[in-house]
């Protein structure tokens, strides 16, 4: 897999081409102008940026009454801060108000490494998919990024898009497609199928990759929507391979992997099936990616939990 | 355009379809209602420009009610301007019925779900600021109560009104001076409110928000002072209007009784009659 850029800078960049065409387009800070890297697109459309500050319930409720006055708005702010300080906001003002405000979470997971837990969303998935209302997106790469980023400005409803800021590798072949609501398959396989999200999907095609040395094949799917899920695809893991692993940059309560097992367990699936995630504790102090193999989200760690699960039966 | 008699007229007829659609639902903020009455009525029946025909369009102006448990005013005022059938009162709270104790935009006039505290002046604020990027001369009135104001979300919301130079917000902050618990300056003092809010850029008007004259008056300066937002500090009575429910903290969300609800209407038929009087030239004057 080529490695191609960071998701926050295809976010920016498609961000800056949507609001040139549209001059509805707003962009909504919480002095994360930087970290979002809206520098660029700030010195270009200076009218198309509403800077309110460190203060996240007001970003969010000032963008509900901009999107109510038919703004379309594009809220961009750091994912720990929004989902948490903001979340009254957004289950009110944007999801139960039906506001059409679209919230890029950014430096998401743990993103943002040593700066330990504070910094770190481990729990936005869990939060927002309880909020009615609200379509929960985790692009995968930069053709996910950008494509999600389109989407979202032709979605008439609340959404959230959870980006991270380290380069990611290419995991779609051109021509691609995407649609909210329906997974990707990046590869298939016939013996376990490895359903992740966000910035693990490359990892768990490099251990699918491991794996294919062992002479095991996995389907390997980016669940890019967290909500809704796209069940059939779950359904049809199930049915046409043998076993299934989760995977996420989130805590392993209430995500990805939760939603699957509950899809799963009432459709009277029974299959080997793991939850890879952070466990519920205080992380590791690291880098993204120490804190990653720490927590076995690697390709070798992905690549021994799927032995595991097999040999487990 | 109404004569000051005839807004005192509507604010009675009001507080009496709000005690009777409270004692029918056996449900209600009976205390807060009463108190902002006068402010609905004024609002929607002077200085508001939106109506039935004109609630889509662009143009209109907005109002947001941060209070969102003092509904039934709001419900009671929408449904005399005819935004729905007042027949719709009589569903409040029963099952299966938009018309639920905090407003949401199912409601026919309902520009925003509110009902947790803290939230609408943001929203507002949101709106005032569309109004100034898209150049349109709307204006955008919120109300607030001051028990609310304990929420920090408020004073967030008003550094960047001041910031954006909002002069088309119009702030309204239901006076009554008590929360749930006891005054508000005991539960959280919130004194000295004007010099907090000039500090924080609004230009400050303080009215008796029980007046209708004296609200229409001030509601005819806004904007106050150009480039600034503009903050009407109304001073009210909570269950203004009825003699045993005025100033009692237990009326807050209280129902009442039937017997309590026959006094309540015969004081306010009887303010009715000396109105009566008045407009006919044989009262007390």
């Amino acid at each position: 897999m080529e490695l191609g850029r960071a998701n926050i800078d295809v976010f920016a960049e498609t961000l800056l081409e949507i609001a040139r065409q549209d001059r509805d387009v707003l962009v909504v800070t919480s002095d994360s102008r930087g970290s979002a890297k809206l520098t660029h697109y700030c010195e270009i459309l200076p009218d198309q940026v509403v800077e309110i500050g460190i203060a996240e319930q007001n970003v969010i409720g000032i963008s509900a009454g901009l999107a109510s006055a038919g703004k379309k708005v594009f809220v961009a702010s750091p994912a720990c801060f929004i989902t948490a300080r903001g979340f009254e906001q957004i289950k009110n003002d944007v999801a139960y108000s039906d506001q059409p405000v679209k919230i890029i979470g950014i430096s998401a997971g743990v993103s943002y490494g040593a700066l330990g837990t504070t910094h770190h969303s481990l729990h936005d998935f869990a939060a927002l998919r309880a909020v009615h209302n609200m379509i929960i997106i985790a692009p995968a790469d930069n053709f996910e990024t950008r494509e999600a980023i389109k989407a979202a400005y032709n979605t008439t409803h609340p959404l959230y898009v959870r980006l991270g800021k380290a380069p990611q590798p290419h995991v779609h072949a051109e021509g691609s497609s995407f649609t909210i609501g329906k997974a990707a398959q990046i590869q298939n396989g016939r013996d376990l199928t490895f359903i992740a999200c966000g910035e693990t999907v490359s990892i768990a095609v490099a251990a699918a990759h491991q794996l294919a040395a062992d002479g095991v094949t996995s389907r390997v799917l980016s669940m890019h929507t967290i909500k809704p899920l796209d069940d059939e695809a779950v359904r049809k893991a199930a049915q046409e391979t043998r076993a299934i692993i989760t995977v996420e940059e989130h805590s392993v309560y209430g995500g990805l992997g939760e939603a699957c097992a509950a899809l799963l367990m009432q459709q009277g699936a029974s299959l080997p099936f793991k939850i890879v995630g952070f466990p519920d504790e205080y992380l590791v102090s690291g880098s993204q990616m120490e804190i990653f193999n720490h927590y076995g989200i690697s390709p070798n760690g992905l690549a021994e939990t799927a032995r595991q699960l097999f040999l487990s039966r | 355009m109404l004569t000051d008699l005839e807004l005192k007229f509507k604010s009675i007829e009001y507080r009496k379809t709000i005690l009777r659609i409270i004692r029918q639902a056996r449900a209600g903020h009976t205390g807060g209602d009463l108190s902002s009455i006068d402010i609905l009525n004024v609002l929607y029946n002077h200085v508001l420009k939106v109506s039935p025909a004109t609630f889509t369009d662009p143009n209109r102006d907005r109002y947001v009610q941060s209070k969102g448990h003092c509904v039934e005013a709001l419900y009671t005022v929408l449904a005399d301007r005819g935004f729905f059938p007042p027949a719709e009162l009589d569903t409040l709270c029963k099952y299966q019925s938009h018309w639920i104790g905090h407003p949401t935009r199912s409601v026919p006039g309902i520009e925003h779900n509110t009902g947790a505290l803290g939230h609408g002046l943001a929203v507002a604020v949101g709106m005032a600021l569309a109004a100034r990027l898209d150049r349109r001369s709307y204006r955008v009135y919120t109300l607030l109560g001051d028990g609310e104001l304990d929420e920090g979300s408020n004073w967030e919301a008003s550094l960047a009104a001041a910031h954006y130079n909002l002069d088309n917000l119009i702030v309204i902050i239901d006076r009554n001076g008590l929360q749930i618990t006891g005054s508000t300056e005991m539960v959280n003092p919130l004194e000295p409110l004007e010099d907090k809010f000039r500090a924080f850029g609004y230009t400050v008007r303080g009215v008796d928000g029980n007046d209708t004259q004296a609200l229409v008056e001030i509601f005819n300066q806004v904007p106050f002072e150009t480039g600034k937002p503009n903050l009407v500090l109304a001073h009210t009575i909570k269950g203004k209007g009825v003699s045993f429910i005025e100033n009692s903290l237990k009326w807050h969300h209280r129902v009442p009784t039937d017997e309590e609800f026959d006094l309540a209407r015969h004081e306010l038929d009887q303010a009715l009659a000396q109105l009566d009087g008045r407009l006919y030239g044989i009262g007390t004057g």
